[in-house]
């Protein structure tokens, strides 16, 4: 199976804080972090309304199905993508190789703030899930170390 | 890659549902989104041709409650069964912690099934994952059709890891439930294996 991807409480607070003060400083509609996997791992700004759950898993689709047509001309990857819409436009960049950090921004800002900002946020995240990755290696059993047999059948006779 | 968030005490799962074109896979995930009451399932998302085949891939959320105070969900896929569309159905596979086969019971596609699963031990294998070790389930659809192999013969060539497999009429539900319950069942106990 594949590795877990585990985020405490002290992570948390770190990706949620890079997140806001990017969406803050690069005048972003909506910030959001996604692993490759499609699983939203972190939101700011603007959400209500947007469903963040589907935006998580079309965003890794289209990141990994970018990496895809890199690797075909000969890239490793896209690690920065830009789609320009009439009104929002949607800026993506890979964190790590494992995550991506994605902007919805209007004409408020610009794609320069954006890129320069997401750059130096993509620094800083890139720290937190090394941090992670360290914290992953010595970690205790997770949560779902001790429940029984009994509690996976009743999850589903609910 | 299941994904724990400790501080919202939530577990995401991702189960890719795999098989030949028009196999089912996607009446499966829209079965499933149709009995499923409202707060528990987000957006059904297709991203299919005008003709209503897979281009890229179906996507489901679905929660299923909690198990020791951690909400759980699967993250549904499925993949574009067409043979052509290989390279998306190995992008797909990426981060995936449980598969269900779908198998076409038609006697004219059992071809077609034995080089579908072919395909998924060879793209999995090249996200480092083998079939036999990661948690997955076999459905044996369409059994409602005149020409349905008997369920022994698609056993024996598709199921050779007797894992649970399940026969289904996925458009009237058959089998539905059963087959992504106990996909769910496997992901969690592996979950729950790996601390």
């Amino acid at each position: 199976m594949a590795k877990q991807l585990a985020i405490y409480e002290e992570e948390s607070g770190r990706i949620q804080d890079i997140c806001n003060r990017l969406t803050a400083d690069a005048s972003a509609r909506v910030v959001f972090l996604v692993d490759k996997a499609g699983q939203l791992l972190a939101s700011a700004g603007q959400v209500q309304g947007l469903d963040m759950t589907s935006l998580g898993s079309l965003t890794a689709g289209n990141v990994v199905t970018m990496a895809g047509l890199a690797h075909l001309i000969g890239e490793a990857e896209f690690p920065n993508q830009y789609h320009e819409g009439s009104r929002e436009s949607l800026y993506m960049s890979v964190v790590g190789g494992r995550v991506v950090l994605g902007l919805v921004f209007d004409n408020k800002t610009s794609l320069g703030l954006v890129r320069l900002r997401a750059r130096k946020a993509v620094e800083e995240l890139a720290r937190v899930f090394e941090q992670l990755d360290q914290k992953a290696a010595t970690a205790g059993p997770g949560p779902l170390a001790d429940i029984t047999d009994e509690d996976i059948d009743n999850l589903f006779n609910e | 890659m299941s994904f724990i968030n400790h501080p919202s005490k939530e577990i995401n799962c991702k189960v890719v549902y795999y098989g030949p074109g028009l196999c089912g896979k996607t009446t499966n995930l829209q079965y499933i989104f149709n009995k499923s009451s409202g707060e528990t399932k987000g957006k059904l998302i297709s991203l299919s041709t005008e003709t209503d085949r897979t281009l890229f891939f179906d996507f489901l959320p679905l929660s299923v409650g909690e198990v020791r105070g951690m909400k759980t969900r699967f993250h549904l896929y499925t993949v574009p069964g067409q043979v052509f569309y290989d390279a998306s159905r190995k992008l797909i596979l990426r981060g995936v912690d449980g598969v269900v086969f779908v198998a076409d019971s038609q006697l004219e596609r059992m071809e077609a099934n034995i080089e579908s699963l072919e395909n998924l031990r060879t793209n999995l294998a090249e996200h480092g994952y083998d079939l036999s070790r990661l948690p997955h389930v076999v459905q044996y659809n369409k059994r409602d059709l005149p020409n349905a192999v008997p369920v022994e013969t698609l056993r024996q060539a598709l199921n050779p890891g007797n894992v649970p497999d399940f026969e289904a009429v996925a458009p009237t539900g058959v089998g539905v439930f059963d087959t992504l319950k106990a996909a769910a069942k496997l992901v969690l106990t592996e979950i729950r294996k790996a601390g």
